[in-house]
Formats: structure tokens, C-alpha cells, sequence
């Protein structure tokens, strides 16, 4: 199926879910969600027989600037040969976006990352914590207005 | 050679403390030569050189230089760790290995011991060792060096079985324990070699016995209590210096004590293979050390070649594989030698 | 599980005997957890219970480091050092995703080029992994013998682009060397050389009954369960799937290739146990010799530098490539806002999601299996923590 057709099937099934979606002139078409719906329309991607989207490819976290912050999933079916770009986006003071986890396990430390280096918060996520950084690290680096601290446990950082 | 001693020295102390060194004048140098021959063995297999510069020609001094620099080394104990058994252990393993040297003969001139249990005592004595691991892996107060410990004591104990059913075919046809008489037995051309006797129960059997020594010396495919990708280093992970050297020692000791066993009584010990031609006392003692020295590159070939078994995989191989063949052995040669 | 280990037990004399679980650290510095991995084992005698992943020791910011770069091309030396054991692969990726970002296509024979250099280096990958794999199970020699070949892997792109392992070679738009004189030549006689080598390794490991004994029917990883977990590469078609992103997902010029893709078969013991994931990469090894062979015969002239663009300013918006590793499938997220520095660059590397399967799969085993089933998921924490 191509992602103009994808598109379409979600927009039929969860068509005021959609906050926007782009599937011409771009290199990689996507289609933003509601974070609120992002688990049914999960559901829908991995459950429908002509989507089955089995794989979670890639779930990255950005600072979109603007205060809002996003995550987007890149998802495929390996029996179908297509792929789906998800986009959320919420605000940066209540970074709360529903975990996928249950949904495709492959999510589970993808999500411990976004947690980790952005500072989203994935609710019903079953172990969310730090991941590549250590436990007790303030801030989440990858915002863009992430301060580097002076000293962590007595060492200096900068260089 | 006990009433060459006493010729020189009439002190009965004197000539048993010589006697009970003796051994050693063979067993360090030849440590030194066997490390350094496991690591050219092991380099040309591996289609590499090994030691190359150290004392000039292809890195003769090699094992020279590790003895000195082990020698100056700090002795660092954990500071958590026992240290009257953390000092022991070495020891306790080495006594066990020697101390099966003194009834093995070297030669028809050379025994230390000639006791009639000979053959008993060098197993029981040998057994020692696993006392000396368990006090290695438990002093070192570290969780891996206890896996070694009791992987090896679990080990060591269940491949006795096996190796002591295997000697125990040939017992059965010398009907002595005597380890000096069991080379006389074997005088004259190699087929006299208990090797070739009741043909085949006894190659079964020394077979059975020679694959369950490399368990009891802890050499791969039985290395699992020293596994080097997984236990760092076993039981002797918190050694350093001359301690570690000792452990070192001893399994080189050991290496050639169940060689000396096993060519002593399946392969004629100190007899020449030609019968009356090259024989002696110091012929057999040549005889004697090749022989060992044979199982020993043996031993070092098969480290090189073959993966490691899991443990539970080890003591699968002991108990259902090594002992009901040896079992069969013993039945079969006993059959034979009623009828 | 856990009540049943700690339940405290009672004596026929009346008495109670506290029980525990032992935790057991692979620490970070242990010889078999390839690189700085720690692995906290909870063990009941020599059974695993369970195992929690520790990562993030080789953590070196990559992904905010490209966000203070000045130039899209000075990402890739950072992107090598990522999986540096196969550093063409992560190269190429990140090099795709721009030029697709950029809209430019490079000149044929930079994709022949990049295509023989890429299953080159898979080669050489295979080869660390098959060899540290042998070495982990206890067989000291293939290690050295698997070696050897890389040497002249090695000696190959030392030739080309002055590098052994870490290369900067691939750039946007094109490469930053041609073949030198003699590489041609060179490169068919080691595809000669290689093939028999192959054999050599099944008569010495791959068939040993030790090592089957060892690797066969532990850490047996279902095919769906595998897809779920994001598992891709030979740790995928170990367990059975038929999915390689060269056929499936074709980027350059592979769909002018003819190869056979290795999957796991289950052939001495159960599909997606380690001897299988282990089999697939012998067999990849093999696979990539054929592919060199034929680009090597159909590489087509012209000028490696002409289509490297002078500034980079792709316009904004965000790209997803993914591509086929020697470990999986490595993907680059690349947002551009527009300007010359990268706004935001994600790694999406094969070992991290790999690594992730690891805890499913050690359950109930023994804590050497632990240690052949982590050798067997072929990581290298370069790319695990990025």
C-alpha cells in the first residue's frame, strides 16, 4: 500500500485523530496524531490484516522548538513491505505521551531513550528509566535549552 | 638410587629428604619448558610465531622472564578476603600434585616410595587438590571465583570414578597395586604394553582414562572452572605474584603426573618399546620422561582445538557416558580372564 | 518465580532455613560481554532467573555532538565510530539519508564502489563475530585463523582510503577516494582465497560436536517474538524469518545483484537457537563473496567526486533510511530546519534493539549459556550506547 493509501485508511478510522498529514512532496510522508489516540491507531496499524504492521522500525524523541516536544514512530510490516510515519507532539511542561510498549516490545527501550535524553514521559510504560545516562544525571541533554552542569559528583564537565 | 644415597650419606633423614626432592629437579625445569612449549604449540597451531625476542633465538628465556617478573610482584589480597586460607590454597594444591610423585617410578633405578598401595595412594593423594580449590574459591570472597571453586570440586569428584575404574581394568590383570612391578610386568617389546593386552577392553580403558584426567587437571574441553571468557579466571581471579605462579606450578605438576600414570600403566612406564635394545636405568628414565612428555603436547594439541563443555554437559559425560564404559571394561576383561 | 527462590524452608526438626537469590555481576569488565556491557544476573545455583541489561558506559553523545556541528560532512567520521567493527555500514546509512534529504543521486560506479566496500566490510564484521564467538565457547584457534582473513581485508581498504577501521570514506554525494591501481586485481584474489576458508571454519568449529552441543537448541528466539522485539539481521533470519533489507527494502544497486539470503533452518537443533544466528553469518560471509565478485566484474567508469556538493543546505524536513548492517538494520532519522548544522540526528542502531531481546531469551538457562547467548546477539557496544 502507499502511504497516500495508508493515510486515507487511517483517516477513514480515526479521521478528528489526525492533526496533520503530509504524503506528497515530502522525502518521508507522515501523518501527526493526537496523543491520545496514539494507542488506537496502534492497534489499528498492528491488528488490520492489510496494514499489519508488525515492526517498530525507529521511535525517536525531538524538541520541535516552540515548547513542544514530539515523538515519531517509524513503523513497517514485514509482510506488506510498506512503512508509517506517526508524529505527536505535546508540550514541554506536561510531556506525557501514552507508551506503545505492550503494543510492539521492540518500543520498551526505545521509549526508556526518548525518556532519557528528551524528557518525555511515556505513561504505562513498564520500567521507565534512565537508560544511557547515569540514574542520578540532571536534565534531559537533547532540549535546546538543556544547560551543561559545571561539576557532577565533584567532576568537571565542560572541557 | 636409595643405596647410592646411602652410600654417600649414612643418615636415613638426610638420604629421604634428598629423595623427596628429587622429583623436583625434574618437575621445575620442565614447568618452565612445558609454558613455554603450550605457548609455541598453541602460537603454531594459531599460524602465528609466539615468543620471539625474549633471550634471542625464538624467545627461549620467555618463561624465565615471567618467573622473574612474578617473582617482584606486590602480593595483593582482597581486603574482604580469609587470609589464612587465601595463603594456603597454593600450597594445599601444589602438595596434592607432588605429592602423587613418590611412587611413580621414573625409572627401574628411581622410586620414591616403593609402597605396596602404590597406585591407591597416588589417586587418594591426588584428590588433595580439590581441598586446595574450594579454599582458593572461597578465601578470594568473590561470587565468581566460587562458581570456579565448586564447578572444579564438582569436577574433579565425579571424574575420580571414571579414572579410577579405568586403572582398575589394568589392576585387575597385573593383580598388584605396585606401581614399580606393574612396569616390570610390561618388560620387552611395546606389544607387552598393557595398552595392547586383551585387546580391546584395555585401549577402551585407557581411552576412558585419558579423557577423564583432562577433567581431573582442569584442562579444555574441561576447563570450565578456569573458563577464561566466563568465570575471568576462576578460582584464582584474586591471585597475583608468586601465589599465582604456584597455582600455575601445580597445574603443570599435575599435567604431568596423570601422564606419568597413564603411560606407566598402559604405555610400559620406564620399559624401552624395543625390548632389550636402548634399555637401563637411564635409558628408562629417558623413556620414561617421553612418554609423559607425549601425553603432555597431547593435552596442550586438544586445549588448542576444542571448545569447552558446560558443566551440566561434564557431568553427563562422567557419570553416563565414562563410568558405565568403564564398568563394561572391568566386566569384559574379568570374563576374559576366567575363561 | 521469586517467592518459590526465597520461600524460607522448613526442617523436619522444626527449624527454618532462610533462603536467597544470588545476584551475580557480569560487570562491565568481563572478557565475554564484548565491549562495556553489564549484565546483573539473578541466579538460583547455576540457573538464571533473570537478566537486566546495563548500558550506557560507552555513551558519547553522538546524537547531541552532530546538533554542534558546522557541516552535514563532518557527522561521518562520528557516525564510524559508532559500530566500529563495521563502520562502512553505519557510513553509508547516515550518507543515504542526507542525499535523499539533498534529493542528488551519486554516479554509478560510486554505488559499485560503495556496494563492494559495504560487503567487505560485512565480511570482516562476520568474521569478529563468528571468532569472538568461538573464543567465548572456549575454541581459541578459528579466533586467530578468522583474523588472519581480516588482515587482508584490511590491507584492502588501507588501499583506498588510508584507513583499517575507523575510514571517513563515504561522502555526500559521492566518496572521498577512487579505487587506487591494483584494487581490482587485489580484491579478485581474495574473493579466490576466501571461499575455501569457509570450509575450513565449518570442519574446525561450526560442525565440532562440542561447539553444536554448546550453541544448539539455547537461546531459541521465535520468529514472531523476534519481529516484535525490532530484532533484525542474522539475529532475525537466525529465527527463521526471510528478511534482508538489501532484497526487500533495495537501496542502491543491490536489485542489480543476484545472492541468496541465509536463514536459519534449525538445521542441528531449533530455529532461532544461537548455532543458527551463528550459521547465518558463515553463510552471509559466503553470500557476499558472490555479490563482490559480480560488481567487481560489472563496475562501470566515471568520477567518484562529481556529484559531492559543495555546500549542503538541504531543505527542512525530515528523512528515515534505513539499511543493512552486518549486525541489522541501522536507520538514520536526520531532521534539517533548514540551515547547514543538522537540527536533530538519530542513530537507530541494530545491537540496541538486539540487545533489548536479550532478557526474553536468557530466562531458565545456565549461566554459560548467558555467555553464548550474548555472544551470539553480536553486539558492540559502540553502537548499543552511541
Amino acid at each position: 500500500m502507499t502511504s497516500q493509501q495508508i493515510c486515507e485508511k487511517i483517516r477513514e478510522r480515526f479521521g478528528p485523530a489526525i492533526r496533520e498529514a503530509k504524503t506528497e512532496g515530502v522525502p518521508n510522508p507522515f501523518v501527526s496524531v493526537a496523543p491520545e489516540n496514539l494507542r488506537d491507531i496502534s492497534l489499528f496499524l498492528r491488528d488490520e490484516a492489510d496494514l499489519a504492521c508488525d515492526s517498530l522500525m525507529c521511535l525517536s524523541g525531538v524538541d520541535s522548538g516552540k515548547g513542544m516536544l514530539g515523538a515519531v514512530y517509524h513503523i513497517a510490516s514485514t509482510a506488506h513491505r510498506h512503512t508509517v510515519t506517526l508524529k505527536v507532539q505535546v508540550p514541554a511542561e506536561k510531556a506525557e505521551i501514552p507508551s506503545v510498549a505492550d503494543i510492539w516490545p521492540a518500543a520498551n527501550w526505545h521509549e526508556r531513550e526518548a525518556y532519557d535524553l528528551i524528557g518525555i514521559t511515556f505513561t504505562g510504560h513498564p520500567d521507565l528509566r534512565r537508560i544511557l545516562l547515569p540514574d542520578d544525571w540532571p536534565g534531559h541533554p537533547l532540549r535546546k535549552d538543556f544547560k551543561v552542569p559545571e561539576f557532577y559528583h565533584g567532576m568537571k564537565v565542560p572541557y | 638410587m636409595e643405596e647410592l644415597l646411602r652410600r654417600i650419606v649414612d643418615n636415613n633423614l638426610i638420604v629421604w629428604f634428598v629423595m623427596a626432592l628429587l622429583p623436583l629437579v625434574w618437575i621445575v625445569p620442565y614447568a618452565l619448558v612445558a609454558v613455554y612449549l603450550e605457548r609455541k604449540v598453541s602460537a603454531h597451531m594459531q599460524d602465528r610465531l609466539g615468543p620471539m625476542r625474549t633471550g634471542g633465538w625464538h624467545g627461549w628465556a620467555q618463561t624465565i622472564a615471567d618467573i622473574l617478573k612474578l617473582i617482584q610482584k606486590e602480593d595483593i589480597v582482597p581486603a574482604a578476603a580469609d587470609r589464612k586460607l587465601h595463603l594456603l590454597a597454593p600450597f594445599v594444591v601444589f602438595i596434592g600434585s607432588y605429592a602423587a610423585f613418590a611412587a611413580i617410578p621414573f625409572s627401574s633405578a628411581f622410586v620414591g616410595s616403593t609402597v605396596s598401595i602404590g597406585l591407591f595412594y597416588v589417586i587418594s593423594v591426588s584428590s588433595i587438590v580439590v581441598v586446595g580449590l574450594l579454599m582458593a574459591g572461597w578465601s578470594s570472597n568473590n561470587k565468581w571465583s566460587l562458581f570456579g571453586a565448586m564447578r572444579s570440586a564438582a569436577q574433579i569428584v565425579s571424574y575420580e570414578i571414571p579414572t579410577a575404574l579405568a586403572l582398575l581394568a589394568v589392576v585387575m590383570i597385573a593383580g598388584t597395586l605396585n606401581l614399580q612391578t606393574i612396569n616390570e610386568q610390561q618388560a620387552g617389546w611395546f606389544w607387552h604394553w598393557y595398552m595392547f593386552r586383551k585387546f580391546p577392553f584395555v585401549f577402551v580403558a585407557f581411552i576412558i582414562y585419558f579423557v577423564a584426567s583432562l577433567a581431573e587437571t582442569n584442562r579444555t574441553p574441561f576447563d570450565i572452572p578456569e573458563a577464561e571468557s566466563e568465570l575471568v579466571a576462576g578460582y584464582h581471579t584474586e591471585y597475583s605474584g608468586m601465589k599465582f605462579a604456584l597455582f600455575f606450578l601445580a597445574e603443570y605438576a599435575n599435567m604431568f603426573a596423570v601422564s606419568a600414570i597413564a603411560a606407566t600403566l598402559f604405555l610400559g612406564g620406564w620399559n624401552s618399546p624395543f625390548g632389550d635394545v636402548l634399555a637401563g636405568p637411564v635409558w628408562g628414565l629417558f623413556w620414561f620422561l617421553s612418554k609423559g612428555m607425549f601425553f603432555v603436547v597431547i593435552q596442550m594439541w586438544l586445549r588448542w582445538t576444542l571448545p569447552r563443555l558446560r558443566v551440566d554437559q561434564l557431568m553427563y559425560v562422567s557419570w553416563k557416558v565414562l563410568t558405565p564404559w568403564a564398568f563394561a571394561c572391568i566386566v569384559a576383561i574379568g570374563a576374559w580372564m576366567m575363561f | 518465580m521469586a517467592e518459590v527462590l526465597t520461600a524460607p524452608l522448613k526442617t523436619s526438626t522444626g527449624r527454618t532455613i532462610r533462603r536467597e537469590e544470588m545476584v551475580l555481576n557480569m560487570g562491565p569488565q568481563h572478557p565475554s560481554t564484548h565491549g562495556v556491557l553489564r549484565l546483573e544476573l539473578v541466579v538460583d545455583g547455576e540457573i538464571v532467573v533473570d537478566v537486566i541489561p546495563h548500558i550506557g558506559y560507552l555513551h558519547r553523545c553522538f546524537e547531541k555532538h552532530c546538533e554542534a556541528m558546522t557541516n552535514y560532512q563532518q557527522v561521518i567520521p562520528y557516525c564510524d565510530r559508532m559500530d566500529y567493527v563495521a563502520a562502512i555500514h553505519m557510513e553509508w546509512s547516515y550518507v543515504l539519508a542526507v542525499e535523499k534529504l539533498l534529493g542528488i543521486q551519486v554516479p554509478e560506479r560510486v554505488e559499485y564502489i560503495r556496494v563492494i566496500f559495504a560487503e567487505l566490510q560485512r565480511i570482516a564484521s562476520h568474521l569478529i563475530a563468528a571468532g569472538t564467538y568461538g573464543l567465548d565457547i572456549g575454541a581459541f584457534t578459528p579466533f586467530l585463523y578468522m583474523f588472519r582473513e581480516r588482515e587482508r581485508i584490511l590491507d584492502l581498504f588501507e588501499m583506498t582510503c588510508g584507513a583499517r577501521l575507523l575510514y571517513n570514506y563515504f561522502w555526500i554525494g559521492g566518496l572521498s577516494h577512487d579505487l587506487p591501481p591494483g584494487f581490482i586485481d587485489k580484491a579478485k584474489a581474495f574473493c579466490s582465497y576466501f571461499r575455501p576458508k569457509i570450509k575450513e571454519y565449518n570442519d574446525l568449529l561450526s560442525y565440532n560436536e562440542i561447539f553444536v552441543k554448546r550453541t544448539a537448541n539455547v537461546g531459541v528466539l521465535p520468529g514472531d517474538v523476534a519481529i516484535a522485539y525490532g530484532a533484525t539481521g542474522p539475529m532475525l533470519r537466525g529465527s527463521g524469518v526471510n528478511w534482508d533489507l538489501r532484497r526487500d527494502d533495495p537501496y542502491s544497486v543491490y536489485n542489480k545483484f543476484q545472492w541468496e539470503v541465509a536463514v536459519g533452518k534449525g538445521e542441528v537443533g531449533t530455529v532461532g537457537d544461537c548455532w543458527d544466528r551463528y550459521m547465518v553469518r558463515i553463510r552471509e560471509m559466503e553470500q557476499s563473496i558472490t555479490i563482490i565478485e559480480q560488481a567487481l566484474a560489472g563496475m562501470p567508469e566515471g568520477d567518484v567526486a562529481s556529484a559531492i556538493p559543495k555546500r549542503i543546505r538541504p531543505n527542512p524536513g525530515d528523512v528515515y533510511v534505513r539499511t543493512e548492517a552486518a549486525r541489522g538494520e541501522i536507520g538514520f532519522y536526520v531532521v534539517s530546519d533548514g540551515s547547514a548544522t543538522p537540527y536533530r540526528i538519530k542513530a537507530r542502531s541494530p545491537s540496541f534493539v538486539n540487545l533489548s531481546a536479550l532478557p526474553e531469551i536468557c530466562r531458565g538457562a545456565m549461566i554459560a549459556d548467558v555467555v553464548a547467548i550474548a555472544g551470539s546477539t553480536d553486539i558492540v557496544l559502540g553502537e548499543v550506547d552511541r
